[in-house]
Protein backbone atom coordinates (compact mmCIF):
# COMPACT_ATOMS: atom_id res chain seq x y z
CA UNK A 1 0.00 0.00 0.00
CA UNK A 2 0.98 3.34 -1.12
CA UNK A 3 2.21 5.43 1.83
CA UNK A 4 2.02 9.43 2.02
CA UNK A 5 4.18 9.55 5.61
CA UNK A 6 5.69 12.54 4.02
CA UNK A 7 2.78 14.57 3.70
CA UNK A 8 2.24 14.28 7.36
CA UNK A 9 5.72 15.68 7.96
CA UNK A 10 5.17 18.84 5.55
CA UNK A 11 1.86 19.04 7.48
CA UNK A 12 3.34 19.45 10.42
CA UNK A 13 6.07 21.73 9.01
CA UNK A 14 3.46 24.34 8.13
CA UNK A 15 1.42 23.91 11.32
CA UNK A 16 5.17 25.21 13.11
CA UNK A 17 5.55 27.99 10.78
CA UNK A 18 1.79 29.50 11.54
CA UNK A 19 1.32 28.05 15.51
CA UNK A 20 3.55 28.34 18.24
CA UNK A 21 4.14 24.96 20.02
CA UNK A 22 6.88 23.66 22.73
CA UNK A 23 10.68 23.06 21.94
CA UNK A 24 11.69 19.35 21.67
CA UNK A 25 13.49 19.27 24.48
CA UNK A 26 10.19 21.32 26.56
CA UNK A 27 9.87 24.36 28.41
CA UNK A 28 10.58 27.14 25.58
CA UNK A 29 7.77 27.78 22.82
CA UNK A 30 8.96 27.89 19.21
CA UNK A 31 7.78 28.54 15.96
CA UNK A 32 5.04 30.46 15.16
CA UNK A 33 4.68 33.21 13.01
CA UNK A 34 5.86 35.55 15.75
CA UNK A 35 9.15 33.66 15.67
CA UNK A 36 9.35 32.96 11.88
CA UNK A 37 8.78 36.62 11.73
CA UNK A 38 11.45 37.40 13.73
CA UNK A 39 13.88 35.49 12.10
CA UNK A 40 12.54 36.54 8.32
CA UNK A 41 12.93 40.06 9.77
CA UNK A 42 16.67 39.46 10.48
CA UNK A 43 17.58 37.62 7.43
CA UNK A 44 15.79 40.12 4.96
CA UNK A 45 17.73 42.49 7.37
CA UNK A 46 21.65 41.32 7.01
CA UNK A 47 20.38 40.11 3.03
CA UNK A 48 19.13 43.39 2.07
CA UNK A 49 22.18 45.45 3.50
CA UNK A 50 24.82 43.34 2.17
CA UNK A 51 23.24 43.44 -1.56
CA UNK A 52 22.07 47.45 -1.60
CA UNK A 53 25.91 47.77 -0.73
CA UNK A 54 27.13 45.32 -3.19
CA UNK A 55 25.42 47.25 -5.90
CA UNK A 56 26.60 50.53 -4.39
CA UNK A 57 30.08 49.59 -4.79
CA UNK A 58 30.39 47.09 -7.82
CA UNK A 59 27.58 49.05 -10.45
CA UNK A 60 30.12 52.38 -10.26
CA UNK A 61 33.47 49.85 -10.50
CA UNK A 62 31.95 47.55 -13.59
CA UNK A 63 30.37 51.26 -15.33
CA UNK A 64 34.15 52.96 -15.46
CA UNK A 65 35.79 49.65 -16.12
CA UNK A 66 33.32 48.48 -18.74
CA UNK A 67 33.37 52.07 -20.43
CA UNK A 68 37.09 52.65 -20.48
CA UNK A 69 37.21 49.15 -21.35
CA UNK A 70 39.48 48.29 -18.66
CA UNK A 71 40.55 45.06 -16.10
CA UNK A 72 38.48 42.62 -18.10
CA UNK A 73 40.43 40.20 -16.06
CA UNK A 74 39.69 41.72 -12.89
CA UNK A 75 35.63 42.05 -14.00
CA UNK A 76 35.58 38.50 -15.15
CA UNK A 77 38.47 36.74 -12.87
CA UNK A 78 36.49 37.65 -9.72
CA UNK A 79 33.68 35.69 -11.00
CA UNK A 80 35.30 32.60 -11.78
CA UNK A 81 37.07 32.97 -8.46
CA UNK A 82 34.08 33.70 -5.90
CA UNK A 83 32.27 30.74 -7.37
CA UNK A 84 35.17 28.24 -6.38
CA UNK A 85 35.39 29.57 -3.12
CA UNK A 86 32.27 27.87 -0.89
CA UNK A 87 30.53 30.24 1.18
CA UNK A 88 30.40 27.57 3.61
CA UNK A 89 34.49 28.36 3.92
CA UNK A 90 34.15 31.80 3.51
CA UNK A 91 31.72 32.22 6.69
CA UNK A 92 34.05 30.04 8.37
CA UNK A 93 37.51 31.79 7.54
CA UNK A 94 35.46 35.00 9.10
CA UNK A 95 34.51 33.44 12.01
CA UNK A 96 37.87 31.76 12.72
CA UNK A 97 40.09 34.82 12.20
CA UNK A 98 37.27 37.59 13.30
CA UNK A 99 34.96 35.97 15.45
CA UNK A 100 31.07 36.10 15.25
CA UNK A 101 28.29 38.72 14.86
CA UNK A 102 26.08 40.71 12.54
CA UNK A 103 29.20 42.76 11.04
CA UNK A 104 30.73 39.57 9.53
CA UNK A 105 27.56 37.70 8.50
CA UNK A 106 27.01 41.02 6.42
CA UNK A 107 30.79 41.30 4.95
CA UNK A 108 30.64 37.42 3.78
CA UNK A 109 26.83 38.02 2.63
CA UNK A 110 28.41 41.37 0.76
CA UNK A 111 31.63 39.63 -0.66
CA UNK A 112 29.36 37.03 -1.92
CA UNK A 113 26.92 39.43 -3.80
CA UNK A 114 29.93 41.55 -5.66
CA UNK A 115 30.93 39.22 -8.25
CA UNK A 116 27.89 38.62 -9.73
CA UNK A 117 27.08 42.23 -10.47
CA UNK A 118 30.23 43.09 -10.95
CA UNK A 119 31.18 40.77 -13.84
CA UNK A 120 26.95 41.35 -15.37
CA UNK A 121 27.59 45.68 -15.22
CA UNK A 122 31.06 44.94 -17.10
CA UNK A 123 29.63 42.50 -19.38
CA UNK A 124 26.38 44.53 -20.02
CA UNK A 125 28.57 47.71 -20.57
CA UNK A 126 30.76 46.01 -22.94
CA UNK A 127 27.90 44.49 -25.07
CA UNK A 128 26.59 48.10 -25.64
CA UNK A 129 27.14 48.68 -29.55
CA UNK A 130 30.27 50.88 -30.22
CA UNK A 131 28.10 52.79 -32.78
CA UNK A 132 25.48 53.99 -29.98
CA UNK A 133 28.16 55.08 -28.31
CA UNK A 134 30.11 56.63 -31.14
CA UNK A 135 26.68 58.35 -32.20
CA UNK A 136 26.15 59.55 -28.80
CA UNK A 137 29.79 60.89 -28.79
CA UNK A 138 28.54 62.57 -32.01
CA UNK A 139 25.42 64.06 -30.55
CA UNK A 140 28.14 65.71 -28.32
CA UNK A 141 27.48 63.66 -25.27
CA UNK A 142 30.44 63.60 -22.73
CA UNK A 143 31.96 60.56 -20.82
CA UNK A 144 30.02 61.00 -18.17
CA UNK A 145 26.65 61.24 -20.27
CA UNK A 146 27.60 58.53 -22.37
CA UNK A 147 27.82 56.36 -19.47
CA UNK A 148 24.49 57.76 -17.72
CA UNK A 149 22.52 57.81 -20.66
CA UNK A 150 23.56 54.78 -22.83
CA UNK A 151 25.58 52.43 -21.20
CA UNK A 152 23.88 52.47 -18.42
CA UNK A 153 20.40 51.52 -19.60
CA UNK A 154 21.31 49.58 -22.67
CA UNK A 155 23.05 47.32 -19.83
CA UNK A 156 20.18 47.40 -16.77
CA UNK A 157 18.99 44.16 -17.85
CA UNK A 158 22.20 42.44 -17.73
CA UNK A 159 22.76 44.11 -14.12
CA UNK A 160 19.94 42.95 -12.88
CA UNK A 161 19.99 39.79 -13.92
CA UNK A 162 23.68 39.76 -11.97
CA UNK A 163 21.79 41.59 -9.45
CA UNK A 164 19.30 38.95 -8.96
CA UNK A 165 21.87 35.71 -9.24
CA UNK A 166 23.47 37.75 -6.26
CA UNK A 167 20.58 38.47 -4.22
CA UNK A 168 19.76 34.32 -4.43
CA UNK A 169 23.00 33.53 -3.42
CA UNK A 170 22.93 36.24 -0.44
CA UNK A 171 19.44 34.45 0.71
CA UNK A 172 20.47 31.19 0.44
CA UNK A 173 23.77 31.72 2.40
CA UNK A 174 22.05 33.99 5.11
CA UNK A 175 20.65 30.28 6.27
CA UNK A 176 23.68 29.56 7.45
CA UNK A 177 24.26 32.72 9.66
CA UNK A 178 23.07 31.51 12.83
CA UNK A 179 26.69 29.57 12.75
CA UNK A 180 28.10 33.22 13.50
CA UNK A 181 25.07 33.40 16.26
CA UNK A 182 22.85 35.81 14.06
CA UNK A 183 19.39 34.49 14.08
CA UNK A 184 18.44 34.33 10.67
CA UNK A 185 15.76 31.53 9.52
CA UNK A 186 18.67 29.53 9.24
CA UNK A 187 18.24 28.90 13.13
CA UNK A 188 15.88 26.06 13.15
CA UNK A 189 18.02 24.39 10.58
CA UNK A 190 20.99 24.58 12.16
CA UNK A 191 19.20 23.54 15.94
CA UNK A 192 17.02 20.41 15.25
CA UNK A 193 17.60 19.48 18.98
CA UNK A 194 15.52 22.05 19.86
CA UNK A 195 13.22 22.81 16.85
CA UNK A 196 12.91 19.11 15.71
CA UNK A 197 12.28 18.23 11.68
CA UNK A 198 9.22 20.30 11.38
CA UNK A 199 11.13 23.67 12.31
CA UNK A 200 13.92 22.09 9.75
CA UNK A 201 11.36 21.82 7.37
CA UNK A 202 9.21 24.41 7.99
CA UNK A 203 11.80 26.95 8.04
CA UNK A 204 13.66 25.58 4.62
CA UNK A 205 9.67 26.23 3.18
CA UNK A 206 10.03 29.76 4.29
CA UNK A 207 14.23 30.39 2.67
CA UNK A 208 12.54 28.84 -0.16
CA UNK A 209 9.38 31.08 -0.69
CA UNK A 210 11.60 33.98 0.44
CA UNK A 211 14.29 33.35 -2.11
CA UNK A 212 11.39 32.90 -5.42
CA UNK A 213 9.84 35.86 -3.98
CA UNK A 214 13.26 37.82 -3.97
CA UNK A 215 13.75 36.93 -7.37
CA UNK A 216 10.24 37.50 -9.02
CA UNK A 217 10.86 40.97 -6.87
CA UNK A 218 13.88 41.74 -9.10
CA UNK A 219 12.71 40.62 -12.29
CA UNK A 220 9.59 43.03 -11.55
CA UNK A 221 11.96 46.04 -10.56
CA UNK A 222 14.07 44.70 -13.80
CA UNK A 223 11.01 45.33 -16.08
CA UNK A 224 9.80 48.91 -14.23
CA UNK A 225 13.12 50.41 -15.04
CA UNK A 226 14.02 49.06 -18.41
CA UNK A 227 14.04 51.74 -21.18
CA UNK A 228 11.11 51.48 -22.88
CA UNK A 229 12.34 51.83 -26.33
CA UNK A 230 14.62 49.07 -25.09
CA UNK A 231 11.47 46.58 -24.59
CA UNK A 232 10.14 48.07 -28.19
CA UNK A 233 13.72 46.99 -29.54
CA UNK A 234 13.98 43.36 -28.09
CA UNK A 235 10.34 42.76 -28.54
CA UNK A 236 11.27 43.54 -32.16
CA UNK A 237 13.99 41.95 -32.57
CA UNK A 238 13.29 38.43 -30.48
CA UNK A 239 15.82 36.99 -27.99
CA UNK A 240 19.74 37.76 -28.32
CA UNK A 241 21.96 35.25 -27.40
CA UNK A 242 24.80 35.76 -25.31
CA UNK A 243 27.97 35.68 -26.48
CA UNK A 244 29.46 35.11 -23.10
CA UNK A 245 29.98 31.56 -22.00
CA UNK A 246 31.61 32.38 -18.99
CA UNK A 247 28.98 34.28 -17.09
CA UNK A 248 26.37 32.65 -15.38
CA UNK A 249 23.52 32.75 -18.37
CA UNK A 250 20.72 34.38 -17.47
CA UNK A 251 16.86 34.94 -17.97
CA UNK A 252 17.29 37.98 -19.28
CA UNK A 253 16.08 36.50 -22.87
CA UNK A 254 12.56 35.96 -20.73
CA UNK A 255 12.56 39.08 -18.91
CA UNK A 256 13.01 41.76 -20.74
CA UNK B 1 44.42 48.84 19.90
CA UNK B 2 47.85 50.81 19.03
CA UNK B 3 49.84 49.52 16.12
CA UNK B 4 52.80 48.02 18.30
CA UNK B 5 50.24 45.94 20.12
CA UNK B 6 48.75 45.17 17.08
CA UNK B 7 52.01 44.15 15.68
CA UNK B 8 52.97 42.50 18.99
CA UNK B 9 50.18 40.08 18.88
CA UNK B 10 50.42 37.71 15.56
CA UNK B 11 54.21 37.65 16.57
CA UNK B 12 53.35 36.57 19.74
CA UNK B 13 51.30 33.79 17.66
CA UNK B 14 54.38 32.59 15.62
CA UNK B 15 56.87 32.48 18.47
CA UNK B 16 54.40 30.09 20.30
CA UNK B 17 54.24 28.27 17.04
CA UNK B 18 58.09 27.68 16.66
CA UNK B 19 58.30 26.68 20.46
CA UNK B 20 55.43 23.45 20.18
CA UNK B 21 52.53 22.49 18.07
CA UNK B 22 50.32 22.47 21.04
CA UNK B 23 50.17 25.58 22.59
CA UNK B 24 49.48 26.94 18.77
CA UNK B 25 46.36 24.11 18.85
CA UNK B 26 45.75 25.99 22.36
CA UNK B 27 46.06 29.43 21.21
CA UNK B 28 44.14 29.10 17.64
CA UNK B 29 46.85 29.80 15.09
CA UNK B 30 47.39 28.45 11.80
CA UNK B 31 49.38 25.55 12.98
CA UNK B 32 51.50 23.88 9.94
CA UNK B 33 53.04 21.15 12.35
CA UNK B 34 49.45 20.34 13.53
CA UNK B 35 48.24 20.35 9.89
CA UNK B 36 50.64 17.63 8.76
CA UNK B 37 50.16 15.27 11.91
CA UNK B 38 46.34 15.79 11.56
CA UNK B 39 46.13 15.61 7.58
CA UNK B 40 44.61 11.85 7.73
CA UNK B 41 41.30 13.88 9.01
CA UNK B 42 40.56 15.34 5.72
CA UNK B 43 40.85 12.32 3.46
CA UNK B 44 37.55 11.03 3.86
CA UNK B 45 35.49 14.02 3.38
CA UNK B 46 37.95 15.15 0.62
CA UNK B 47 37.05 12.03 -1.16
CA UNK B 48 32.85 12.18 -0.32
CA UNK B 49 33.11 15.36 -1.92
CA UNK B 50 34.49 14.28 -4.85
CA UNK B 51 32.24 11.68 -4.76
CA UNK B 52 28.53 14.05 -4.35
CA UNK B 53 30.33 16.35 -7.31
CA UNK B 54 31.16 13.61 -9.67
CA UNK B 55 27.65 11.80 -9.16
CA UNK B 56 25.79 14.70 -9.35
CA UNK B 57 27.45 17.08 -12.39
CA UNK B 58 27.10 13.72 -14.01
CA UNK B 59 23.66 12.67 -13.52
CA UNK B 60 22.75 16.13 -14.04
CA UNK B 61 24.89 16.22 -17.51
CA UNK B 62 23.20 13.24 -18.48
CA UNK B 63 19.31 15.03 -17.92
CA UNK B 64 20.46 18.36 -19.24
CA UNK B 65 21.97 16.79 -22.03
CA UNK B 66 18.66 14.83 -22.85
CA UNK B 67 16.79 18.03 -22.60
CA UNK B 68 18.58 20.00 -24.87
CA UNK B 69 18.40 17.53 -27.69
CA UNK B 70 14.19 17.34 -27.39
CA UNK B 71 14.35 21.07 -27.04
CA UNK B 72 16.56 21.28 -29.89
CA UNK B 73 14.10 19.51 -32.34
CA UNK B 74 10.95 21.10 -30.46
CA UNK B 75 12.09 24.48 -29.60
CA UNK B 76 8.60 25.34 -27.88
CA UNK B 77 9.80 23.45 -25.03
CA UNK B 78 12.83 25.53 -24.30
CA UNK B 79 10.73 28.07 -22.56
CA UNK B 80 8.60 26.05 -20.06
CA UNK B 81 12.37 23.76 -19.61
CA UNK B 82 14.40 26.74 -19.18
CA UNK B 83 11.69 28.04 -16.20
CA UNK B 84 11.15 24.48 -14.22
CA UNK B 85 14.68 24.35 -14.06
CA UNK B 86 15.26 27.63 -12.78
CA UNK B 87 12.95 27.45 -10.46
CA UNK B 88 14.71 24.52 -9.13
CA UNK B 89 17.87 26.45 -9.56
CA UNK B 90 16.15 29.63 -7.27
CA UNK B 91 15.38 27.17 -4.64
CA UNK B 92 18.52 27.73 -2.11
CA UNK B 93 20.52 24.09 -1.89
CA UNK B 94 20.43 23.96 1.48
CA UNK B 95 16.32 24.05 1.60
CA UNK B 96 16.23 21.84 -0.76
CA UNK B 97 18.08 19.52 1.30
CA UNK B 98 15.47 19.94 3.83
CA UNK B 99 12.45 20.10 1.66
CA UNK B 100 13.09 16.61 0.27
CA UNK B 101 14.30 14.89 3.79
CA UNK B 102 10.27 13.66 4.80
CA UNK B 103 10.58 12.03 0.71
CA UNK B 104 14.48 10.55 0.17
CA UNK B 105 15.44 10.34 3.98
CA UNK B 106 18.96 11.81 5.27
CA UNK B 107 21.75 10.79 3.33
CA UNK B 108 24.01 11.14 0.00
CA UNK B 109 20.52 10.23 -2.24
CA UNK B 110 18.92 13.97 -0.79
CA UNK B 111 22.21 15.98 -1.19
CA UNK B 112 22.62 14.20 -4.71
CA UNK B 113 18.95 14.98 -5.86
CA UNK B 114 19.46 18.42 -4.60
CA UNK B 115 22.55 19.33 -6.17
CA UNK B 116 21.66 17.64 -9.48
CA UNK B 117 18.31 20.24 -9.38
CA UNK B 118 21.09 22.73 -8.77
CA UNK B 119 23.14 21.85 -12.31
CA UNK B 120 20.22 21.67 -14.71
CA UNK B 121 19.73 24.98 -15.15
CA UNK B 122 23.33 26.22 -15.85
CA UNK B 123 24.04 23.07 -18.15
CA UNK B 124 21.28 23.09 -19.99
CA UNK B 125 21.04 27.16 -20.84
CA UNK B 126 24.49 26.87 -22.07
CA UNK B 127 23.67 23.49 -24.32
CA UNK B 128 21.03 25.66 -25.91
CA UNK B 129 23.17 29.20 -26.36
CA UNK B 130 25.81 26.51 -27.67
CA UNK B 131 22.96 24.83 -30.41
CA UNK B 132 21.62 28.25 -31.49
CA UNK B 133 25.00 29.73 -31.93
CA UNK B 134 25.85 27.37 -34.61
CA UNK B 135 26.37 29.19 -37.91
CA UNK B 136 23.56 28.99 -40.33
CA UNK B 137 26.31 28.77 -42.95
CA UNK B 138 27.93 25.63 -41.30
CA UNK B 139 24.33 24.13 -41.75
CA UNK B 140 23.54 24.65 -44.80
CA UNK B 141 27.30 23.19 -45.86
CA UNK B 142 26.31 19.91 -44.14
CA UNK B 143 22.94 19.62 -45.30
CA UNK B 144 24.97 19.78 -48.75
CA UNK B 145 26.97 17.15 -48.21
CA UNK B 146 24.15 15.28 -47.53
CA UNK B 147 24.15 14.71 -44.19
CA UNK B 148 20.65 13.80 -42.39
CA UNK B 149 19.25 15.52 -39.38
CA UNK B 150 20.73 13.53 -36.79
CA UNK B 151 23.76 13.27 -38.27
CA UNK B 152 24.27 16.71 -38.37
CA UNK B 153 23.70 17.34 -34.82
CA UNK B 154 26.30 14.76 -33.93
CA UNK B 155 28.61 15.39 -36.29
CA UNK B 156 28.28 19.32 -36.90
CA UNK B 157 26.12 21.28 -34.24
CA UNK B 158 27.59 19.22 -31.03
CA UNK B 159 31.16 19.97 -31.62
CA UNK B 160 30.37 23.03 -32.71
CA UNK B 161 28.48 24.01 -29.59
CA UNK B 162 31.36 22.37 -27.55
CA UNK B 163 32.98 24.83 -25.99
CA UNK B 164 29.56 26.70 -24.92
CA UNK B 165 28.92 23.03 -23.52
CA UNK B 166 31.87 22.65 -21.47
CA UNK B 167 31.93 26.68 -20.87
CA UNK B 168 28.69 25.62 -18.64
CA UNK B 169 30.40 22.32 -17.21
CA UNK B 170 32.85 24.26 -15.55
CA UNK B 171 30.74 26.52 -14.18
CA UNK B 172 28.07 23.57 -12.89
CA UNK B 173 31.04 21.93 -11.28
CA UNK B 174 33.09 24.51 -9.48
CA UNK B 175 29.15 25.83 -8.28
CA UNK B 176 28.33 22.19 -7.16
CA UNK B 177 31.96 21.93 -5.21
CA UNK B 178 30.64 25.01 -3.38
CA UNK B 179 27.62 23.87 -2.31
CA UNK B 180 28.32 20.25 -1.67
CA UNK B 181 30.37 22.15 1.64
CA UNK B 182 26.50 22.23 2.67
CA UNK B 183 25.76 18.61 1.49
CA UNK B 184 26.31 17.61 5.05
CA UNK B 185 23.30 19.02 6.28
CA UNK B 186 21.46 16.31 4.02
CA UNK B 187 23.73 13.77 6.00
CA UNK B 188 25.91 13.85 2.33
CA UNK B 189 29.08 14.19 4.37
CA UNK B 190 31.78 16.21 2.08
CA UNK B 191 34.56 18.95 3.53
CA UNK B 192 31.87 20.77 4.78
CA UNK B 193 31.33 18.42 7.68
CA UNK B 194 34.96 18.78 8.49
CA UNK B 195 34.59 22.61 8.67
CA UNK B 196 31.20 22.20 11.00
CA UNK B 197 33.20 20.27 13.16
CA UNK B 198 35.78 22.60 14.06
CA UNK B 199 34.50 25.53 12.43
CA UNK B 200 36.60 28.45 14.86
CA UNK B 201 39.60 26.52 14.60
CA UNK B 202 41.60 28.55 12.05
CA UNK B 203 43.83 25.54 10.95
CA UNK B 204 41.04 23.54 10.14
CA UNK B 205 39.08 26.08 8.85
CA UNK B 206 41.84 26.70 5.99
CA UNK B 207 43.29 23.33 5.10
CA UNK B 208 39.34 22.73 4.68
CA UNK B 209 38.26 25.43 2.72
CA UNK B 210 41.26 25.22 0.67
CA UNK B 211 41.02 21.38 -0.54
CA UNK B 212 37.33 22.82 -1.46
CA UNK B 213 39.03 25.76 -3.55
CA UNK B 214 41.94 23.50 -4.37
CA UNK B 215 39.22 20.92 -5.70
CA UNK B 216 36.88 23.63 -7.97
CA UNK B 217 40.27 24.61 -9.56
CA UNK B 218 41.40 21.25 -9.96
CA UNK B 219 38.34 20.17 -12.20
CA UNK B 220 38.24 23.94 -13.89
CA UNK B 221 41.89 23.06 -15.15
CA UNK B 222 40.91 19.15 -16.13
CA UNK B 223 37.81 20.66 -17.92
CA UNK B 224 39.33 23.22 -19.78
CA UNK B 225 42.16 20.49 -20.86
CA UNK B 226 39.42 18.16 -22.11
CA UNK B 227 38.22 21.26 -23.96
CA UNK B 228 40.99 22.23 -26.01
CA UNK B 229 41.42 17.68 -27.01
CA UNK B 230 38.13 17.86 -27.95
CA UNK B 231 37.83 21.36 -30.33
CA UNK B 232 41.29 20.78 -32.12
CA UNK B 233 40.16 23.14 -34.84
CA UNK B 234 40.31 26.11 -32.58
CA UNK B 235 43.71 25.71 -31.67
CA UNK B 236 43.98 26.46 -35.73
CA UNK B 237 42.78 30.15 -35.12
CA UNK B 238 42.92 31.79 -31.88
CA UNK B 239 40.00 34.39 -31.61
Amino acid sequence: MLHFAFLDQFRDAIDFIFNQRESISGEVQIGGLAEIGRFTAEHLLVSGIAIVAAVAVSVPIGLYLGHRGRGEFLAIGVSNVGRAVPSLALLAFFLAYLGTGVVNVTTVLFLLAVPPILTNTYVGVRQVDPDTVDAARGMGMKDTQIVGKVRLPLALPTIFAGIRLSAVAVLATATIAPLADVRTLGEPIISPQIYGDAGQIGAAIVVALLTLAADAGIGGLQRAVTPKGLKLAAEAKGPRRRRFALTMPTRRERTI
Amino acid sequence: MSLVEALAVPLAQVEIQERSGESCVAENGFCPEWIADNFDRYVTPFSEHVYLTVVSVGVGFIIAFTLALIAHRRQWLISPIAGVTGVLYTIPSLAAFFLLQPITGRGNLTAIVALVAYTLLILFRNMMTGLAGVSPDAKDAARGMGLTERQMLWRVELPLATPEILAGLRIATTTTIGLATLAFFAGGGGLGAQIDAQIFFKSNVVVAGGLAVLLAAVFDVLILGAQRLATPWQRAQPA
